[in-house]
């Protein structure tokens, strides 16, 4: 085993382009456990605690770029308001000792559908900026999970950062595990409004080979609340709705039974987590509503 | 390979790393520092927490490569680093100098009389000490909470232990440690 | 050899320190475990030290064909390779009571993780890899996994040629024991019921899951000896089988313990305290071997997974009229322990009540699923889930309140226990129930705070799954009864060297025990004996070694009782050395020394009416008293292999609980909000130490309750969840305050009235959250751990 330590990015770039078959360790929060429980022993280790762009963020008009390295815990202290669905995914993150050293970046590279940052992502909407010595691309979240711990980077390339879109809505996510900390997800949810597009997106964790939206029951909530006039009326959402919305996301998850949980407690809880996340996020939306109605 | 770091303040260098070696190995196998403990090496039971430039980890799951240069306190350093923090400047040692760690050997005493940071004394005090295993990770856990938080709530303790897991005590006591360090804290500021 | 790092030395505790028994005095270890400097087994090192290695069966049931070891011997930096072949006598089994366990596998292997091989090398990488290159041909046999498999007329016999002393009165070879125990009329009895209940029981396989993983330090010695530094329970029960393996005589293999990281009975059986002294002997260089987690849930046996078939009657008074149960443990491959733990689940088949007519049997499987053995509770634990559940169920049948109908039952002083044995100490069941009921309730609806919800104190905790919705509460409350000591005519004693002598021109007693200190205190406890029978402030603990005699098993809540009793033994007969001395040089100045009660206090001789007569320094002047002497507790009887009749045990011990639980109805996810305990201790020899006993084995209570569970593939008998990612105990976020109320009565056969108190608060726990959980759900919940699956109708 050879280790590699870049002192920056563009070191990193070359090295990841001379040896392929790296592998990139930041945080080390899934490498490390594969190294000592003998699972894995890469040629290299290409060691990115270095580069120091990595564990930058910067909030732009739209998005906020979010280096791969930021870890957990920045997220959750300052980008509470640009990211709130992030936030909370983050805090759910293992144990503050994990939340100190990993970062969106392992998630991603890891692409294992337990991610915590994946449901966040995908209902937030994003753009994986990667990039190799070849150059730079931007991956949309939506293409960038290919398969079971399978994703859309090349052999040379590293992921640089997230391009996540600002919240212009409230958002809201949950994870079951069968203990209150440091649990890694049975399943998971998160859900975005995007009151700007009259949309909503939403993203499942842990319930399917991949991380996936639940693309019909958006389409159907989108088209019910058109129909309803609920983003102008900022009426209650009907119960027959949310039992509706809960069940297609019930119905886009592709589970396993695991020592984790059954694919059918799965399929379940995501409907649960669905229906109550609706209901929180939509609550706070009226609440945001009658207050800018307040104040105007 | 080679790793240069500081260690409780303390310059250290270890050769023949394996390069898959964790920073948690190197402290117990080459720098004679078995504090931090090895309990689950996957990052799920704190025992091995130290502080890495301040920020608590698990030093199971950092690559000993990526410490070089950086500097790391364990639970060995924990009293100086606590004094040296309770102090400021206003002892006339400074900061770095407090931190100038030396190593102690194991003698023949309890350590009764040893000068122990108040988290330490807290733990033997309220008897949150039993097989100690995750004792180590807890007090750096629990210290650096302090650090940030002098007057946690009980969720709040919760929460920033929730990364230690110790299965002798059911944590009741671990709760009257850190309660009682808060409280002790409070009546020397 | 130079001593190697991290030996322990001897610790003084007193300068500061000075209470005797019933005071919460503080650990002599407690400074060394805050500082980190307290040296576990896994933190041992020596200069030149190699790493051991041991390569493990992936399948569970096999016929090993061949193993080629070439290709890891050729490898640089590595020293030894070992097989079964290597061996060095013929005997090459070892086990606590059945020598049926291989010390690497020989021929075929029984469960998944058997050690086959054993590597020593430079670095433990280097060992990895080694024993990577080692190849096993194993063809693969059927699995035997349950009571069917196991008792099929075609089965394969886990082990053949079996000449044990069970053998000949099981039913099949693949039963390692069984016990019945018939009482009274059962059939006369159960035509008085007015309410019969049944019911199925499964209890899932727990791990000890202690923090210091199985390590040890083994260093080869000039005589041809080795020299074991070790975590364990039992240094003397240990050095017994190792001895034969390793071909020497037992004063050729020396035992310090090392720290210990928590045991909970997986440190009963050996781990890898021979393959490391094999592995030392034969290259001549210390050797490490340092189990990780993954390897540590195939290192030691668990709990005894069990199904447990119950039937209980009463009448509509409420009074009990019989119990008729079944109870089928899985040993696993080897049986460990299993003998010892099916007497316990028999005899403690129906808990602290009175039933007069009783119809009981428990046996424990041979399979190929992991071996089980001690664990926290031994037996009872699996007992007190399944009839505790029954007492709920015809309390309900019966429309009574269940506390009143466990009160209406309740065992006391004088009640017989199924096996015919008189409780002869007090037994507070009913009490101790009133107790725990009575404790105040925790508040409701804590997240219907002003501030809003506080996810943490909600199901789910930090994974923001509620925020009230859906979340029901429920209480539940559960009793239970648990021997103490070692059973069923065992020769359970204890052994202390204690010695008094002046030091720096201070009385100091020093105390040698073989005792595995693992945290429980009972270093702590041995300070405050020789300090209030000695009267001395400056008590020095020696570490515990085998150049003392056993002090038998830190296991069964026995330590403060045996050890403890003969730590106050040795310290009664050097009190009597002393006041001999002091007769000799003193008598003759005060008529007292002849003629009056004379005690040891504050480091003087006074008379029990308080006059001193000498110092403790000028008594012991140039002198030193030293008495080494074993001390037993009452003896017991085995168990009749056909009625199960007998004096088989020397004390009980009680704790209640009421569990307060919020449970996410929808979700099926659980927060425990409270685990009240009422217990009797006898006598509270450390009040501190006592209530953390109580707490941490609360705790563990609950972790089979909501979530510990082993998982075994049935159809390979594949451990699935060997990691701490998915093997899960409760974390501070999940554990609730524990109250406690501590009951002293004293047991009259006991030093100092005590009770043995380490296990009782395992049993009661989990089925009183069980409880709870039914409370709030309405479920009937028939199993343990019960996942949100099984509260949700997913499973």
């Amino acid at each position: 085993m050879d280790f590699l330590r870049p002192a920056s990015w563009e070191e990193a770039l070359a090295a990841k382009a001379e040896h392929p078959t790296a592998v990139p360790i930041a945080g080390g929060t899934d490498v490390m456990v594969e190294i000592n429980f003998d699972h894995r022993r890469p040629e290299y280790l290409l060691d990115l605690n270095r580069v120091a762009d990595l564990t930058e963020w910067e909030v732009g008009e739209d998005t906020v770029r979010l280096g791969a390295s930021v870890p957990y815990t920045k997220i959750m202290e300052n980008l509470r308001a640009e990211l709130p669905g992030l936030a909370l995914a983050s805090h759910t993150v293992a144990s503050p000792q994990i939340r100190n050293r990993g970062g969106v970046g392992g998630n991603l590279g890891t692409a294992s559908p337990a991610g915590d940052a994946h449901p966040a992502l995908l209902a937030a909407g994003a753009e994986v900026e990667v990039e190799s010595v070849r150059g730079t691309r931007l991956i949309p979240i939506d293409a960038f999970y290919t398969g079971v711990k399978r994703n859309a980077l090349a052999a040379d390339e590293l992921i640089k950062s997230v391009h996540i879109k600002k919240a212009d809505g409230p958002q809201q996510y949950s994870k079951v595990g069968t203990r209150n900390a440091m649990v890694i997800a049975v399943c998971a949810f998160g859900l975005a409004l995007h009151p700007e597009t009259r949309t909503v997106r939403t993203g499942i964790g842990s319930a399917a080979p991949t991380p996936v939206r639940a693309k019909a029951a958006e389409e159907f909530l989108n088209a019910a609340l058109e129909e309803g006039g609920f983003w102008d009326n900022g009426k209650i959402i009907t119960p027959s709705v949310a039992k509706q919305f809960a069940e297609l996301c019930s119905g886009a998850c592709n589970p396993i039974d695991d020592v984790r949980g059954t694919a059918s407690y799965r399929r379940h809880a995501v409907g649960v987590m669905a229906r109550r996340t609706l209901t929180w996020t939509w609550e706070s939306y009226r609440g945001a509503r009658r207050h800018t109605e307040g104040a105007a | 390979m080679r790793v240069n770091f500081t260690v409780n303040g303390r310059p250290q260098e270890a050769d023949d790393v394996w390069e898959g070696e964790s920073l948690l190995y190197v402290l117990r196998e080459r720098l004679g520092l078995p504090g931090s403990k090895n309990a689950c090496e996957q990052g799920e039971c704190g025992s091995c927490t130290v502080r890495l430039d301040g920020v608590p980890v698990c030093s199971c799951l950092v690559a000993a490569g990526q410490v070089e240069g950086r500097d790391v306190v364990t639970v060995e350093g924990l009293a100086d680093y606590a004094k040296a923090r309770s102090c400021g400047t206003s002892c006339g040692t400074s900061l770095d100098e407090a931190k100038g760690w030396q190593a102690r050997g194991t003698d023949s005493q309890t350590g009764e009389g040893t000068e122990l940071a108040p988290i330490q004394q807290a733990f033997i005090d309220a008897g949150a000490v039993q097989c100690g295993f995750c004792t180590p990770g807890l007090l750096v856990a629990a210290d650096e909470m302090l650090e940030h938080n002098p007057n946690p709530t009980d969720a709040d303790i919760r929460e920033a232990l929730s990364g230690n897991l110790c299965r002798c005590t059911g944590y009741e006591k671990i709760m009257d440690a850190v309660r009682l360090a808060a409280a002790r804290q409070g009546e020397a500021v | 050899m130079a001593s190697p790092s991290g030996t322990p030395t001897k610790i003084t505790q007193g300068s500061q320190t000075k209470g005797g028994i019933g005071e919460s005095t503080l650990r002599p270890d407690g400074t060394l475990k805050v500082t980190g400097e307290f040296a576990y087994s896994s933190d041992m090192w020596h200069e030149d030290m190699l790493w051991g290695q041991i390569l493990r069966s992936p399948v569970a049931h096999a016929e090993i064909l061949s193993i080629d070891t070439a290709e890891a011997l050729a490898t640089p930096g590595v020293y030894a390779v070992l097989t079964y072949d290597d061996l060095p006598t013929e005997v090459k089994n070892y086990g606590l009571e059945i020598q049926d366990t291989p010390v690497l596998a020989h021929g075929k292997v029984r469960h998944h993780g058997e050690p086959v091989a054993l590597v020593a090398a430079d670095h433990p990488e280097t060992a990895r890899r080694a024993a990577a290159k080692i190849r096993v041909d194993y063809r693969e046999l059927p699995v035997i996994t349950d009571e069917a498999s196991a008792t099929a007329p075609d089965a394969i016999l886990v082990h053949e040629g079996r000449d044990d002393h069970h053998i000949g009165h099981v039913p099949h070879p693949n039963i390692v024991h069984r016990q019945p125990i018939v009482r009274g009329d059962v059939e006369a009895a159960r035509a008085r019921a007015d309410v019969i209940v049944e019911g199925e029981y499964t209890f899932g396989m727990q791990d000890q899951a202690f923090l210091g993983p199985e390590s040890g330090l083994a260093v080869p010695e000039e005589d041809g000896g080795v020299h074991l530094y070790i975590a364990t329970q039992w240094l003397h029960s240990d050095l017994r089988q190792m001895a034969p393996v390793l071909g020497l005589p037992e004063d050729k293999v020396r035992m310090t313990l090392a720290g210990v990281g928590g045991a909970f009975g997986g440190r009963e059986d050996l781990s890898m305290q021979i393959h490391a002294c094999l592995l030392a002997l034969r290259t001549g260089k210390p050797v490490k071997i340092v189990y990780n987690r993954f390897e540590s849930f195939f290192g030691h046996v668990h709990r005894h997974p069990a199904k447990l078939y119950y039937e209980h009657g009463a009448t509509k008074d409420g009074k009990l009229t019989h119990m008729k149960c079944r109870i089928v443990l899985d040993g696993g491959a080897y049986a460990s322990a299993s003998p010892a733990v099916v007497g316990n689940a028999s005899s403690l088949s129906v808990g602290p009540y009175v039933v007069d007519d009783v119809d009981i049997e428990a046996i424990a499987l041979y399979t190929n699923n992991p071996p089980c053995g001690a664990m926290r509770g031994f037996g009872a634990v699996q007992a007190c889930f399944a009839y505790e559940a029954q007492m709920d169920k015809l309390a309900k049948r019966l429309g009574m309140d269940p506390v009143e109908f466990r009160r209406l039952n309740a065992m006391e002083q004088g009640t017989l226990m199924p096996t015919g044995q008189p409780v002869d100490s007090p037994a507070p069941v009913a009490e101790l129930l009133r107790r725990v009921k009575a404790m105040p309730m925790p508040p409701e609806r804590q997240w219907e705070s002003s501030e809003g919800a506080d996810v943490r104190q909600l199901p789910g905790g930090l994974s923001n799954t509620t925020h009230g919705e859906g979340v029901v509460r429920g209480v539940g409350y559960a009793v239970g009864i648990k021997n103490v000591g070692f059973s069923e005519g065992f020769d359970d004693y204890s052994t202390a060297k204690v010695r008094m002598e002046v030091v720096g021109g201070e009385p100091v007693a020093t105390v040698h025990t073989a005792m595995a200190e693992v945290g429980q205190g009972g270093v702590t406890v041995h300070a405050q004996i020789a300090r209030t029978e000695l009267g001395v402030a400056q008590v020095t603990i020696h570490p515990a070694d085998t150049q003392v005699g056993s002090a038998g098993s830190t296991s069964a809540s026995r330590q403060t009782y045996v050890t403890g009793g003969a730590v106050k033994n040795a310290c009664e007969l050097v009190r009597e050395r002393v006041l001999e001395i002091g007769r000799r040089k003193f008598g003759t100045y005060h008529p007292a020394w002849a003629t009056a009660e004379l005690l040891l206090e504050g480091g003087k001789v006074v008379t029990d009416g308080g006059e001193v007569l000498a110092d403790l320094v000028d008594v012991l002047e140039g002198e030193a008293v030293e008495v080494e002497e074993e001390w037993r507790h009452r003896p017991t009887e085995p168990f009749d292999l056909r009625t199960g009749q007998g004096n088989g045990h020397v004390q009980y011990s009680f704790a209640a609980h009421r569990a307060v639980v919020e449970v996410d109805t929808e979700l099926g996810l659980v927060k425990v909000i409270e685990l009240a305990c009422a217990q009797d201790v006898g006598k509270a020899l450390n009040p501190l130490s006592v209530v953390g006993q109580i707490q941490g084995g609360t705790t563990q209570g609950l972790g089979v309750a909501v979530m510990e569970e082993i998982i075994v593939d049935p159809k390979t008998a594949k451990v699935r969840n060997p990691s701490f990612t998915d093997y899960l105990i409760p974390t501070i976020l999940d554990t609730p305050t524990i109250p406690v109320d501590v009951l002293e009565l004293a047991d009259d056969h006991a030093p100092y009235g005590l009770r043995g108190i380490g296990e009782a608060p395992t049993l009661s726990s989990t089925p009183a959250v069980l409880a709870a959980i039914r409370n709030a759900t309405g479920l009937e919940l028939n199993r343990t751990p019960v996942r949100p699956e099984h509260l949700t109708g997913t499973a």
